[in-house]
């Protein structure tokens, strides 16, 4: 019986293995359950702002490029209609000025987003549970397509001059070719 | 040249329908056979817990390469943060699954049909007969649900990981933001993805607990044929498994 229970004894410790690890597939890696918290010290801040794109909880936020916190919750703020973002910044950067200016950035060319601080110039700084006024939102790549068709499409039917003087700068293109055959 | 396809061809037919048959009396002793619930955590630690080693490893390997390669296909279109997202979607759904399977058909499923040929080479399997205990109740079928138990276990552990592994090379070795690698990632994938990976692991739990004991159970019984029944189960195995992913991961999409 002693060698049978040291046996069950491994089974169950495998079996539990096995589960611990479909339990942290199913919370961690989703966006379902609990997920473990960051470690050091932390203030709270809070921006709302008109339209933060795809931002998601976790992203960093930065200053200076430097990463400084988290965005730790996101809600719709159901009186202005606008995004209420808060974010932990570390401790370590407690002398941040309050007028400072909160913009979402794009990680990359198809990156997530990210919160990005721009200091401002005043000398009280931010402390906890602030909330930060100066805020842009996030550039939605859609309206800016849109506005650049509608602004060709205004050029187009406003001077259709300024279309054939444009046509010039490809000229200087034919011109290596010559060189090539030597 | 005619008659010998056709030979070949009833020959994998008949393969085909032993191994259906045998699987048809595995399910009509199951209930019994749950019912001895020791043989079957003694199997469950054979197949699962010793194939421990050998599947933290190489998860551990597959997901450091995941994120070094992932890594540098993403950073050409400047969107490295969603190498978590790549990393748990190919592990979850498609790597822990698969290489699990194999693996476990390398390491345990060999060990079962060498084991139970062995058996039947030495005529334990007759002398149980004789003293009417079914060999397929005390023998084969605790080691077959042993092993269906443990694949899908297997695969989330190795999962888990891949996935420590991918973040260790991407996020300690790489720079990726740490934030990023997990929030992106949390939000991509849905537990329709596990639920896929865990179907996987389970079907190929059972087709390779299944081809295992098969080729053991019937294997000719000769130092050479239980050789040949575990270089069977490997390659029938493998192939299988393969053959059963694409049909699954067609089902889920």
């Amino acid at each position: 019986m002693g060698k049978s229970s040291t046996l069950n004894v491994g089974a169950g410790a495998f079996v539990l293995l096995g589960f611990a690890a479909l339990a942290f597939l199913t919370t961690q890696t989703t966006n379902h359950g609990i997920h473990l918290g960051t470690h050091g010290s932390f203030y709270a801040v809070t921006a709302k702002f008109d339209n933060i794109g795809d931002l998601k909880v976790g992203a960093p936020v930065s200053m200076a490029g430097v990463d400084v916190g988290r965005v730790t919750r996101i809600e719709l703020d159901t009186k202005q209609y606008k995004a209420v973002v808060s974010m932990q910044i570390n401790s370590k950067y407690n002398e941040i000025p309050s007028d400072t200016d909160a913009s979402i950035y794009t990680q990359g060319l198809l990156g997530g987003k990210f919160v990005g601080l721009t200091a401002g110039g005043s000398d009280t700084y931010l402390k906890n549970n602030d909330q930060i006024s100066f805020t842009q939102s996030a550039l939605v790549l859609e309206n800016l397509i849109g506005q650049l068709v509608a602004n060709f499409n205004n050029k187009g039917t406003d001077s259709s001059g300024s279309s054939g003087s444009s046509g010039s700068t490809p000229a200087p293109a034919p011109s290596p070719k010559p060189e090539k055959t030597k | 040249m005619i008659g010998e396809l056709r030979r070949s061809l009833v020959g994998a037919l008949g393969g085909l329908g032993d191994i259906s048959l045998f699987l048809v009396r595995l399910i009509a002793d199951m209930p019994r056979a749950l019912l001895r619930f020791d043989l079957i955590a003694k199997q469950v630690f054979n197949s699962g817990g010793l194939s421990l080693i050998i599947i933290m490893l190489s998860g551990l390997f597959v997901g450091m390469v995941l994120g070094l390669q992932g890594f540098e296909l993403l950073q050409r279109f400047g969107s490295e943060e969603a190498l978590g997202t790549a990393a748990a979607i190919g592990l979850v759904r498609e790597l822990s699954p698969v290489i699990t399977a194999l693996l476990f058909a390398g390491r345990a499923g060999t060990a079962l049909a060498s084991e139970i040929g062995l058996m039947r080479a030495t005529d334990q399997l007759s002398a149980m007969e004789m003293m009417a205990v079914d060999p397929i109740r005390r023998v084969v079928l605790p080691r077959f649900l042993g092993g269906i138990i443990a694949m899908p276990l297997l695969a989330a552990i190795f999962s888990m990981i891949g996935l420590y592994g991918a973040q260790l090379v991407g996020v300690q070795m790489m720079g990726v933001d740490s934030g990023s690698f997990w929030s992106q990632m949390q939000a991509a994938v849905e537990l329709r993805d596990i639920n896929e990976g865990l179907v996987k692991s389970a079907i190929f739990g059972i087709a390779c607990s299944l081809i295992a004991v098969y080729e053991g159970y019937y294997a000719q019984p000769t130092a050479e044929g239980v050789g040949l029944a575990t270089t069977r189960t490997v390659v029938t195995s493998a192939v299988v498994v393969l053959f059963l992913d694409y049909l699954l991961t067609f089902a889920f999409l």
